[in-house]
């Protein structure tokens, strides 16, 4: 197993180096004032400034392996350029909107990946029974559903017609409150977590509430890539001969289900992990946007639309990582449980 | 042909073929149900004022006004138009650089095979919308660099699932006996693997026409892709994206700013994904035989 993980190790590096590689190719399409923005940490650096200073001073015409370095080097050292629409550095900028991806996507999480294998398993035991037709149907039309037409559509009913839900991070009153009172002490920035920590019921509620209708839609849009799967691999497993002799044995159905089937069914699932996590990216950029959540989503929407170069490459760059160490973490599970993977 | 017989017996793909033909007659007819204003842009929504109330249908505007007085029933139906160029033109394109990238590292296999699918690996990082949105955003306005954005990052899936079949199917015997009568290589893969190969990659194909859509729509509903007053759904729903919430005492207000093209382009997609959804089951061999649905 140790070789395993060690030869999956390896690949690391050449996959990352591919996606500098990747990311750069983008980065070559663009013109000497957006490259400038790239390398600069405040804007003022490039006003007024003749270009072909600024070709000469960030060295734009060298060759492309020597602009290649030099970018991959101020990438390093945390140096992503200046967002125009944050009006402040790339690296900040993620710091102040990580904290709301972080809250939603966490929140939605749990729904996502419990509803979904709920579904898929429900609809495998009974397979072809009107249930397995219905959480289908509902399956295939939250994937049909798009995140603008369902979000929009949920506050279509909850906002403005029965004007429970609001959108929006927090209530006016709360949120001055949080801002400008002074009692509230921001730990982490995830304001459902930070009003657990000063143990403030009226915030954290106000929060939730806020929370509730982007988690469904994210949820709802979902759930079927993770039901798909999870539906697949339970009635594969469910034909296997350990199963009958779970059976024959005499077991509850229960039991077979979820101490025999479940386990090895849900192996697959994990696979999609790094797949899950990407569709829940793309949804998180038009739910921020939708619901006015201040996140990184909602962030590089807007840089998209005021042609915000330097903070959609970071952005990219960010969300690639990700979904890159999480397919390795995934690897590596794996292998320590399925020793057939370990063997190969 | 019994293909087809199969999926019009089931009842939900029997629902996506009548949807896809309806949009189908809708896109086609597009001239004659909502006739441009004007003849050489057809594409361009007409406006009837600059007010940014949105108005509710009348006779002249059967599904109403959006905000800006765009008329709605002709951005539908000319969004029509787009949304099927569009998703074609993304899906074959994606799919000829798929199938030609995964057949040929699958066909040499050895370092271009790693190659090929490492490349893919790669690309497979990036979050689809993310991607595009960025890509689109560096290439400016223009339905083009929407249409260049998802080709770019909407290839991989193609090229692992051809890969996946190619590697299977060159292994069986009669490849082998093509070979051992000293068929050339580039006339075993067109004659004998690619069209073994091709069915799966057709299930992804009527799957992936939907999300085409939904993402290109997203990148207009982001005001990324296309100019203003483009007659595309994403942007329609964008226009009514100010309006959802309606009048004190009347929140139904503007529905029909958001229902109509919400409801076509999810109508569209749905439609996609129950054929998608039939097509694999049918043929699928490890279902066939069993009652589906």
């Amino acid at each position: 197993m140790v070789a395993y993980i060690i030869r999956r190790l390896l690949i690391l590096p050449l996959v990352i180096t591919g996606l500098f590689i990747l990311i750069f190719g983008l980065y070559s399409l663009l013109d000497p004032y957006e490259k400038a923005g790239l390398y600069v940490r405040d804007i003022t650096e490039l006003k007024n400034r003749d270009i072909n200073e600024l070709i000469e001073q960030y060295g734009l015409n060298d060759p492309p392996w020597v602009q290649f370095f030099r970018w991959v080097s101020e990438v390093l050292h945390g140096n992503l350029g200046w967002s125009e629409v944050a009006n402040r550095p790339v690296i900040d900028a993620f710091k102040r909107f990580l904290p709301q991806t972080v809250e939603l996507a966490l929140w939605s999480a749990i729904p996502i990946v419990l509803g979904g294998i709920w579904l898929g398993q429900l609809s495998a035991v009974k397979q072809n029974k009107p249930i397995d037709h219905a959480s289908r149907v509902f399956a295939v039309v939250g994937w049909s559903l798009p995140t603008y037409v369902a979000g929009l559509l949920a506050l279509f009913i909850f906002y403005g017609i029965f004007k429970w839900l609001p959108p929006g991070r927090l209530s006016t009153d709360v949120s001055l409150y949080v801002s400008l009172s002074g009692e509230f002490k921001m730990y982490t920035g995830i304001i459902t977590l930070d009003a657990i920590l000063n143990w403030n019921w009226w915030v954290f509620t106000d929060a939730a509430r806020h929370l509730i209708l982007p988690v469904l839609v994210l949820s709802y849009v979902s759930w079927a890539l993770i039901m798909r799967v999870t539906r697949s691999s339970m009635l594969e497993t469910l034909r296997q001969e350990y199963i009958m002799t779970a059976r024959a044995k005499g077991l509850p159905e229960k039991v077979v289900i979820k101490r025999h089937a479940r386990r090895n069914a849900l192996l697959p699932v994990a696979t999609i992990a790094g797949l899950t996590i990407a569709f829940l990216f793309n949804g998180l950029v038009i739910t921020e946007t939708i619901f006015d959540l201040p996140g990184l989503g909602r962030w590089a929407a807007e840089a998209a639309r005021q042609f915000d170069i330097p903070s959609l490459l970071g952005y990219l760059l960010f969300n690639s990582f990700l979904i890159v160490i999480a397919n390795l973490i995934v690897d590596i599970l794996y292998a320590v449980i399925d020793p057939r993977v370990r063997l190969e | 042909m019994t293909i087809l017989k199969k999926l019009l017996r089931n009842p939900l793909g029997l629902t996506g073929m009548v949807l896809i033909i309806f949009f189908g007659v809708v896109a086609i007819l597009a001239p004659v149900l909502a006739p441009p204003k004007w003849p050489h842009q057809p594409y361009r929504i007409p406006r009837y004022g600059w007010s940014a109330e949105p108005k509710p249908p009348s006779r002249e505007h059967p599904f109403g006004l959006a905000s800006g007085q765009y008329d709605i029933f002709y951005g539908c139906v000319w969004g029509t138009r787009t949304a099927w160029f569009v998703s074609l033109v993304v899906v074959g394109l994606a799919a000829a650089i798929g199938i030609t990238l995964g057949s040929v590292g699958a066909f040499f296999g050895g370092w271009l095979d790693e190659l090929v699918m490492r490349i893919t690996d790669i690309f497979y990082a990036f979050p689809f919308l993310a991607a595009a949105m960025t890509l689109a955003s560096i290439l400016g306005y223009g339905v083009w660099s929407a249409i260049i954005a998802l080709v770019a990052f909407g290839w991989m899936g193609y090229a692992r699932l051809i890969r996946s079949e190619v590697l299977r199917i060159r292994e069986m015997d009669y490849v082998q006996a093509a070979r051992a009568l000293g068929v050339p290589t580039y006339r075993i893969i067109l004659r004998h693997v690619l069209p073994n190969a091709i069915w799966p990659v057709f299930v992804q194909i009527t799957m992936n026409m939907g999300s085409i859509v939904i993402t290109f729509a997203a990148l207009s509903f982001l005001g990324v892709g296309i100019p203003q007053g483009y007659a595309d759904w994403g942007q329609m729903i964008s226009y009514a994206r100010d309006w959802i919430i309606g009048l004190r005492g009347n929140p139904l207000a503007y529905w029909y700013t958001f229902i109509f093209p919400g409801g076509a382009i999810t109508l569209f997609c749905l439609a996609w994904n129950l054929v998608g959804d039939a097509l694999r089951d049918i043929l699928d061999p490890r279902l066939r035989g069993r009652i589906t649905v």
